[in-house]
């Protein structure tokens, strides 16, 4: 009697054991909640700032959002082109010294280049389109290509609106960005 | 010189513009206005507190309003996605993919995608994963041992523009920019998610081509 009790506590001893380290072990193995979740309904695209809203017609905009940027430049160079004389007519170089045709042809690939080897910096005076920081002040430094001239300094009334800085600083510490109103 | 430069841009620009307020990407597209998926601004910076890592900042829903802010929330069914080309055919070599579920969002890569182009899906378990951070409280963040990190929730909306005046030289109601802007998002949020990465995960090219997307699972 005694060496049966012993039997069946033991083989229960094992089935415990058993059952409590495939649980622990099924834990350690949930599996991600968003495995294999597919993600095909298009929705908004950016890369500069404001190109979309700038230089793209309103019938093309969704349209720009759901072209991959390697066939951007041959779907909306010449449309960016366009857009570029028609708020500038006078435009022939910018301060970059970029004509029409390879200023659009820059912005027309609508993705933000960035440096992994120096400074990143949208415009800091030394550099150009290496990145892009809270405080660089990407409308400026736009309107000044758009209508600044070859030295920049033309149509001074749209070449800046005046607005330098963020309503909060940002942190040198992540998450970098203010805390909300 | 001025005038006809400021009629063309009424031309240009009025049939597109009046009313929607013009903050770097926001409102920028029919589509996607007012939606979860209205991307406001993609930020790739250098990390000030540490040169050998890359900061990715994807803001949406924005402009948010304080009161909004409270209620806003990511949405379960939309993916935020920073594609990187590190090779320059402005070809997606590596993706960091946000999704969020329940309270938390998960943060996936860098990593090859499964196929370039407009459907992404999640292959692998994620890098890190944060909490989401409340509006009002004090910033959650998630760190990976492999050195990355991730913050999701409202901040303030970091892009700054005097949109108001903007918008009346389109309608022709004023020549140029004033001498003092104001600031047309001032006193506004967004949802932020920020990510940082070592750049020893991007490749070894000096620089890479960078885009955000968007995009809705069914």
């Amino acid at each position: 009697m005694r060496s049966t009790l012993l039997f069946i506590a033991s083989v229960l001893g094992v089935v415990l054991i058993t059952a409590a380290l495939q649980q622990k072990s099924a834990q350690a193995r949930v599996a991600d909640p968003n495995m294999g979740r597919v993600f095909s309904i298009p929705g908004d695209q950016v890369g500069r700032p404001g190109v979309n809203v700038v230089f793209i017609s309103d019938d093309q905009k969704d349209k720009f959002n759901t072209t991959m940027p390697s066939a951007m430049k041959a779907a909306y160079h010449a449309m960016i082109r366009t857009k570029l004389l028609a708020l500038n007519p006078n435009y022939t170089k910018n301060f970059l010294g970029l004509d029409a045709e390879t200023f659009s042809g820059v912005l027309a690939t609508d993705v933000l280049t960035v440096s992994l080897k120096g400074a990143t910096s949208y415009y800091d005076g030394t550099n150009v389109l290496t990145g892009r920081k809270l405080n660089d002040d990407v409308i400026d430094f736009s309107l000044k290509l758009i209508f600044g001239g070859t030295d920049g300094k033309s149509n001074p009334g749209l070449s800046s609106d005046n607005v330098n800085k963020n309503d909060k600083d940002f942190s040198n510490l992540f998450p970098y960005e203010a805390a909300p109103w | 010189m001025k005038r006809k430069i400021l009629i063309g841009v009424c031309g240009v620009l009025l049939s597109g513009v009046i009313g929607a307020l013009w903050a770097s990407d926001h409102g920028d597209t029919p589509a996607v206005t007012g939606k979860s998926t209205d991307i406001a601004d993609l930020y790739a910076f250098e990390s000030p507190a540490n040169a050998n890592n890359m900061v990715f900042i994807s803001n949406v829903q924005g402009p948010l309003s304080p009161a909004a802010s409270a209620g806003a929330a990511f949405d379960p069914k939309t993916l935020i996605e920073f594609n990187l080309d590190n090779t320059g055919d402005n070809i997606e070599d590596l993706v960091i993919q946000c999704v969020p579920h329940g309270n938390k969002m998960y943060v996936y890569g860098p990593l090859k995608p499964h196929q370039p182009g407009l459907t992404s899906t999640i292959q692998n378990d994620a890098s890190v994963v944060t909490e989401i951070t409340r509006y009002g409280s004090k910033p959650l963040v998630g760190k990976s041992r492999s050195g990355i990190t991730a913050f999701a929730g409202p901040r303030d909306d970091p892009f700054f523009f005097d949109v108001g005046q903007y918008i009346k030289i389109i309608k022709g109601e004023a020549k140029e920019f004033s001498a003092t802007g104001a600031d047309g998002l001032a006193g506004t949020n967004v949802l932020s998610v920020v990510v940082e990465v070592p750049k020893a995960m991007l490749g070894s090219a000096d620089k890479i081509n960078v885009w955000l997307e968007t995009k809705q699972s069914k």
